[in-house]
């Protein structure tokens, strides 16, 4: 059996005798039988669920902030609300995607600047505690009878604005640092992509938000909802097309196959979330419609970029060509300074050719 | 302990680690060039080590049925065919061995690969991969429970009973080495054999190898003699041999565990150009950091103006 993979490297006309093989369109790399270099993540749905409900979460916090702030206590309320749940989901589906579900406090154990999982789960336990007893505070208040407090709902109905807050000043980092989670990886269009992902990640939880406000606002709630879902669906929107056309190589595994797809729903269901927002706004069920469209592109966006991720993982391609690539500018750029200089002589680097020099 | 290369460039692990006065680093020099595949490395591994089997397989890849390094296997030996027609190998140096008959590429009535006097015109690389153990080590870095730790011997060892099984040290490694069992749920990887190592004995991969080809000592020894080999071969006319993973100032700053190559690094299934992950994690942090201003500055304007 000849080696592995996509064939031999063309060598520029080196060996004789080889015609028949150079009709053969041939890849331009090696590699070992054609199998993977790197692992595929071990990470299931549960984390590309996460990274959905984690934005969700801190986005609705930002929201029911805001709506205190503001005096809109439909999305003050469902703000809360919905944070809890996402707070509640994020925790259940990270745990469940450890090996060993029963250790995760071992989480707890270190704080690691150069661990984006340790530093985020610090963020989560901030944001989680802020959250829950902004919705505690809110679950307080709801179940108050007329204007009667009883002993313990004054100081949790008061303690609703400033958890809430806090929540809120959290809620930004817990919707970004999922993106240096999976940019901090050997994963290669993952990595690659680490100056669009947060973007992408917050503008995707922004929309998400918006699209819990969509579906609660009252019609005097409509305009800084519409505002949000923009901004939000922008940021989303071009963080996407960023990640998928400015990568080179490593934007391949989000425009093909099944991350393809995904990322396609999920540009498709923003812009119709949107068009839905601006144009049928003044609907009731039209507004609810916009925002689970909202909603859903944000789950497809997280997903698309989740498997597109773990594509890049299986091919070597994604691997050698990007270093190759790389190495070969790194040589380009020395020659054109030896060059420049004229100090550095062919023989002085004959003896130490290092394993790049083939 | 943290200076200006512990995230990437030339270091010394050991004490950046915290270590004062450590014993010398300690790695492995893997020297392909006599490796004859007999994988009594992979076996001293897995009885030393109580590494679970990972299956009957047949592969179908030359002799190689392990496929790559994993949770159950610290040692993987490759196996790579190469057909080198005897004629052409002056391309790229002069043959090693007594020169032959000139291989014309005639389809013949002979075996495949046979040439006339009996010399073949294939090749057979071998070689045992393995754990790195780099100085900048990205499964180190982002093990967010510290069950990864760096020994005093300057290796990178996972500590299975703090081990959650997050995986993010399978996603982190440039390699493909480290993986989670999924019997277990906790990730595994070579240990550079850290409790040998705390007795004063050599891993038993290199206690085991017949050819010397798996060599274990003081790291900066091992580079010293890495060197000596690489220009005695290139001076026998094998001008292909390279080193792998030697160099400090390399993407990883350098590998505990280094290897002598007859080919690229690629055709024996290893990355060319590794770079640890974490190198970019302050620009990483930057992005995020300008991306959540921005997702706070969204919420402002949308509700700027509109108390009502």
């Amino acid at each position: 059996m000849a080696e592995g993979g996509r064939g031999a490297r063309r060598r520029g006309g080196g060996r004789g005798g080889q015609g028949a093989e150079l009709m053969v369109p041939e890849a331009d790399f090696r590699s070992y039988y054609g199998r993977a270099i790197l692992k595929p993540p071990v990470w299931k749905h549960d984390v590309a669920i996460y990274l959905f409900t984690g934005g969700l979460a801190a986005s609705s916090s930002m929201l029911a902030a805001a709506g205190d702030l503001t005096h809109r206590p439909e999305l003050r309320r469902a703000g809360r609300a919905s944070a809890m749940a996402a707070l509640l989901a994020s925790t259940f589906f990270l745990v469940k995607d450890l090996g060993r579900p029963k250790r995760f406090l071992y989480m707890l154990r270190v704080a690691k600047p150069t661990s984006p999982m340790s530093v985020g789960t610090w963020i989560l336990t901030a944001y989680g505690g802020a959250a829950g007893l902004a919705a505690v505070s809110e679950a307080a208040r709801a179940t108050v009878v007329g204007s009667r407090l009883g002993v313990l709902d004054r100081p949790l109905v008061g303690v609703g604005r400033p958890a809430g807050l806090a929540a809120a000043a959290v809620a930004p980092a817990l919707a970004t640092y999922t993106a240096v989670l999976l940019a901090d990886t050997a994963v290669p269009s993952w990595h690659e992509a680490y100056r669009q992902l947060p973007f992408l990640f917050a503008g995707s939880a922004l929309a998400s938000g918006a699209g819990v406000g969509l579906i609660a606002a009252g019609p005097d709630d409509l305009g800084p909802v519409r505002r949000l879902a923009v901004t939000g669906a922008a940021m989303e929107l071009a963080g996407a097309r960023s990640v998928r056309h400015r990568l080179g190589l490593l934007s391949e595994p989000y425009l093909t196959g099944r991350a393809g797809r995904l990322l396609q729903a999920g540009e498709m269901l923003t812009v119709t979330g949107i068009t839905g927002a601006l144009l049928g706004g003044h609907s009731r069920v039209l507004r609810r419609l916009a925002g689970a469209c909202l909603l859903a592109a944000s789950l497809a966006t997280r997903f698309g970029i989740f498997e597109g991720g773990v594509e890049s993982t299986k091919d070597p391609k994604y691997v050698v060509v990007p270093q190759r690539e790389r190495m070969a500018a790194r040589a380009a750029q020395e020659a054109e300074r030896g060059h420049r200089t004229e100090t550095v002589t062919p023989s002085d680097e004959a003896g130490t050719s290092s394993p790049t020099t083939g | 302990m943290v200076s200006r290369n512990s995230l990437s460039g030339p270091l010394d692990p050991t004490p950046d680690a915290g270590y004062v006065d450590p014993p010398a680093r300690k790695g492995f020099f893997t020297d392909t060039s006599v490796c004859i595949g007999c994988k009594a490395c992979e076996v001293a591994c897995k009885e030393w080590n109580e590494v679970p089997s990972d299956g009957l397989n047949l592969l179908g890849l030359s002799f190689d049925n392990t496929g790559s390094l994993g949770a159950d296997s610290w040692r993987h030996v490759a196996f790579i065919e190469q057909s080198r027609p005897v004629g052409a190998q002056s391309f790229e140096g002069p043959p090693t061995g007594p020169s032959g008959t000139s291989f014309l590429g005639m389809p013949g009535t002979a075996l495949p690969g046979a040439s006339q006097d009996g010399r073949t015109d294939l090749r057979w690389l071998m070689a045992s991969d393995v754990c790195k153990h780099c100085t900048h080590a990205a499964c180190l870095d982002v093990c967010p429970t510290g069950s990864l730790f760096r020994t005093e011997f300057g290796t990178v060892v996972v500590q299975e009973d703090i081990c959650n099984g997050c995986g993010y040290c399978v996603s982190a490694c440039p390699y493909g080495v480290i993986d989670r069992r999924e019997t277990d749920g906790r990730a595994w990887k070579c240990t550079l054999c850290y409790d040998r190592l705390k007795g004063d004995a050599e891993p038993a991969c290199a206690k085991a190898c017949p050819t010397d080809s798996i060599q274990f000592g003081d790291l900066d020894e091992l580079r010293e003699r890495a060197d000596r080999r690489v220009a005695a071969l290139q001076g026998a006319g094998v001008t292909e041999a390279r080193l792998y993973g030697h160099d400090e100032s390399d993407g990883v700053g350098g590998d505990g565990a280094f290897f002598l190559l007859l080919d690229e690094p690629e055709v024996y299934g290893l990355p060319p150009d590794p770079v640890v992950t974490t190198k970019d994690l302050p620009d990483m942090w930057r992005h995020a950091g300008l991306a959540a201003l921005a997702m706070a500055a969204g919420v402002v304007a949308a509700f700027a103006g509109a108390r009502r």
